[in-house]
């Protein structure tokens, strides 16, 4: 438990780290005294139209989806890597496998194309 | 370096009283200090970085970059963040407020709590955790988070596709730098930065993880690279096709917080490099004087200490030119590419590098 404390501590210190600075420019910020067209969204001098939030490319989200797929299967490997030369040959040999399957599921996405941007 | 002097100070106050929880609250106090000056020396680093990129850049295009403020311009960078935390803290009338202010602070947070597990010297790391590594990964991405944040506050399409893009680098290229530090973790036997140093520490320079790993060392850079948006992959900010990406909205020290952001986790994928492919804070020469500098490593006094912290700090800024000379010398992808490279090369790559190492640890057994 001890060996978290300074983690804690450290977060508690790079929370106020970064939220300090955004309170010293509330003396200066005058939101209220601006025109109205400084406070609208850029775009490159004309009036915005539209709202920003529309609809977007759906390879981003396919791009997402991927990674959570391979994130946690690839965070599984560390608490199998550290010990490698503890466990027995079942042990690593069954990670093996688990990377087989991994490996399989990674081609079988790469040839229906889900990471293709085309 | 925590332990030594707060036991002894511990000992001092029990014979004063016998209560518990003022050890407990002594101990919590003693440990703001070592944060703190880690938190100052950050800063510093940054400010360091901030000059070294306006020089290098500078010399690179022939020109003579920062003069006036201070010396050579060091104090330039601290000149600009004095400017910007007086600037006009503008928040777009059609944006969502919290969330266009949050965001750069969750993208900072993400990045210095990485600096936990960075071990300066033999025993100078904050908290020298057997989780180590996986704690600077778990944390690192949160930080797309804030980008996306950030970028959907705004209500700006420019700042949009920004954050959109970031998060969708940011993501890609973190499962090869996983399997980077997986196979790191392997050769060491552990995940704790200490003992990934400590394993490296034979041999001089010749028992770098550099010359176990060069498939994983090039992976590491390119996608810490990716990580730190710097210029091959800087996609999210763009300046010819996105304004300035997500960050198109944002005015005075948010504008700022960015910037630290973007040197901070620059400087920490360097640091990183350094701790899990250069050796650390080993001397890492070989043959020469070979019994006499090991036992410097070995000093636990003031002097062994600023030889480590000395020396992490070398190789991290020496390794750092990489970095920004790739800045003025390649030219940006385009997104499909930077997709491609990621999922298509990269991670490919990194699984057989992993394969690798395995079956040599499990051959070598």
């Amino acid at each position: 438990m001890s060996e978290f404390a300074p983690i804690c501590i450290y977060l508690v210190i790079s929370l106020l780290v970064s939220l300090i600075p955004l309170g010293v420019p509330f003396p200066f910020s005058s939101n209220t005294s601006t025109y109205p067209e400084k406070l609208s969204a850029y775009e490159c001098g004309f009036d915005p139209f539209g709202d920003a939030r529309s609809r977007f490319d759906i390879r981003f989200y396919l791009v997402s989806i991927l990674f959570i797929i391979l994130d946690p299967e690839v965070t599984f490997f560390f608490p199998w890597a550290v010990p490698l030369n503890k466990i027995d040959p079942f042990g690593s040999w069954s990670m093996m496998a688990f990377l087989l399957i991994l490996t399989i599921g990674f081609l079988y996405e790469w040839k229906r194309g889900a990471s293709d941007r085309e | 370096m925590i332990i030594d002097t707060t036991t002894t100070k511990v000992q001092a106050i029990n014979s004063f009283s016998r209560l518990e929880f003022l050890k407990e609250v002594y101990e919590t106090i003693w440990m703001l200090f070592p944060i703190l000056i880690l938190v100052l020396g950050i800063t510093i680093g940054v400010l360091v970085i901030v000059w070294l990129e306006r020089e290098i850049s500078a010399s690179i295009q022939q020109r003579i970059g920062p003069e006036y403020a201070g010396p050579l311009g060091i104090l330039q960078a601290l000149a600009d963040g004095t400017k910007l935390l007086f600037k006009e803290n503008l928040l777009p009338s059609r944006g969502d407020t919290y969330l266009f202010s949050i965001g750069p602070s969750i993208a900072v947070i993400s990045i210095l709590l990485g600096y936990l597990i960075i071990p300066f010297g033999s025993r100078l790391v904050l908290a020298d955790l057997s989780i180590g590594v996986f704690l600077w990964i778990a944390v690192s991405s949160i930080a797309p988070i804030g980008l996306l944040m950030s970028g959907y506050g705004s209500n700006n399409k420019y700042s949009f596709l920004g954050g959109l893009r970031a998060a969708a680098q940011s993501i890609s290229y973190e499962i090869p730098l996983t399997l980077c530090v997986l196979s790191i973790s392997l050769l060491s036997n552990s995940s704790s930065t200490v003992d990934i140093v400590e394993a490296q520490s034979k041999y001089g320079f010749w028992g770098w993880n550099l010359w176990r790993q060069p498939i994983g060392f090039i992976v590491f850079i390119i996608s810490s690279l990716a990580e730190c948006e710097r210029l091959p992959f800087d996609l999210p900010e763009a300046e010819e096709e996105l304004v300035a990406g997500y960050q198109t909205e944002y005015s005075g020290i948010k504008f700022g917080l960015f910037y630290v952001a973007s040197y901070l986790n620059l400087l920490i994928s360097s640091l990183f490099v350094t701790v899990l492919y250069l050796g650390g804070w080993n001397l890492s020469i070989p043959y020469i004087f070979i019994s006499e500098f090991f036992e410097i490593n070995k000093i636990d006094g003031v002097f062994g200490t600023t030889i480590g912290i000395f020396i992490t700090l070398a190789k991290t800024f020496l390794f750092l030119f990489i970095p920004i000379t790739t800045r003025w010398t390649l030219p940006r992808l385009r997104m499909d590419q930077l997709l491609n490279l990621g999922w298509k090369f990269l991670l490919p790559i990194s699984l057989g590098n992993l394969l690798l190492t395995t079956s040599s640890q499990l051959f070598s057994l």
